[in-house]
């Protein structure tokens, strides 16, 4: 089968989403164009992205990074992440499976328009890098009271 | 960095036991590991993000170590996904160990997400270069 072996499979659902996805890769996927900047599944670090009215978080499941080696920023509603993983087997050492990743990446995301560059807070705890980041408050809904 | 808990319980067989483990499986994630051994230890290490000291869990079921951990992050109220890669909150693996591996000794240390299991090799099992005369 193709596909990749890093970031996070999930065994027998994972072949089913594999499977999902190279069908959609043969005929075309029918949940519209892919994004220009989105990435093969399961490429390292694994990100979540959630939204509800007052901010957007964005979760990068980078586990083992030296936080000094992690990167953010955020231009306009464009945030990149980057960073470096180094993996050192120790000498004489016999490896039998190598999975996790090793090297440099960099993801690059569009958040809603709306976001507010200026109003950010990044946190990296338990290899999760947490990125927050404001919505503008002039766009958030308004109640409008009936008299 | 700490050290984290183990448990060690004999195994027990239930008829039930493989159905069950089957449903759990499409909830689990499933960690990436390296794998390497040297003269005196194998050493596991495997990448559990979001998963704190005391959400993991490491047992040694007679032959059978299993890594559990349970992934926790804070998530605002009323927050909706926009794009998830992570759609499973549990990671779980298991591995069979061999008789020379000490199982008391297993050691696990957790930094950054990332889990070292140190596996050392029973003392006299350690491998001890045989000299080879030349006549």
């Amino acid at each position: 089968m193709l596909g990749f072996s890093t970031g996070f499979d999930r065994d027998l659902f994972d072949q089913f989403e594999t499977m999902r996805r190279q069908m959609d890769d043969i005929f075309g996927d029918l949940s519209g164009p892919l994004g220009i900047r989105s990435v093969a599944a399961g490429s390292y670090p694994a990100i979540n992205i959630g939204a509800s009215p007052k901010q957007v978080d964005v979760y990068v499941f980078a586990a083992g990074v030296d936080p000094q080696c992690l990167d953010s920023s955020l231009q306009q509603n464009l945030l990149t992440v980057s960073g470096e993983r180094q993996i050192e087997l120790p000498e004489g050492a016999q490896a039998y499976r190598r999975e996790r990743f090793n090297g440099r990446f960099k993801r690059v995301i569009t958040l809603p328009e709306d976001v507010d560059p200026d109003k950010v807070n990044a946190a990296y705890h338990d290899g999760v890098l947490h990125i927050c980041v404001q919505r503008k408050e002039e766009l958030q809904p308004r109640r409008i009271e009936v008299k | 960095m700490a050290n984290a808990k183990f448990k060690s319980k004999s195994i027990q067989k239930t008829e039930a036991a493989p159905v069950q483990r089957q449903t759990d499986q499409a909830l689990f994630l499933r960690p990436t590991v390296d794998i390497y051994e040297d003269a005196g230890s194998i050493t596991v290490k495997a990448d559990l993000p979001g998963v704190s000291r005391d959400q993991l869990d490491i047992q040694v079921d007679g032959n059978t170590l299993t890594i559990e951990g349970k992934v926790t992050i804070d998530m605002p109220e009323g927050m909706e996904s926009l794009y998830a890669d992570v759609k499973a909150t549990r990671f779980r693996r298991s591995f069979a160990l061999s008789n020379e591996l000490e199982m008391d000794k297993i050691s696990a240390e957790m930094n950054n997400g990332e889990l070292s299991l140190h596996l050392p090799k029973r003392a006299e099992l350690q491998p001890h270069k045989i000299e080879i005369s030349v006549n």
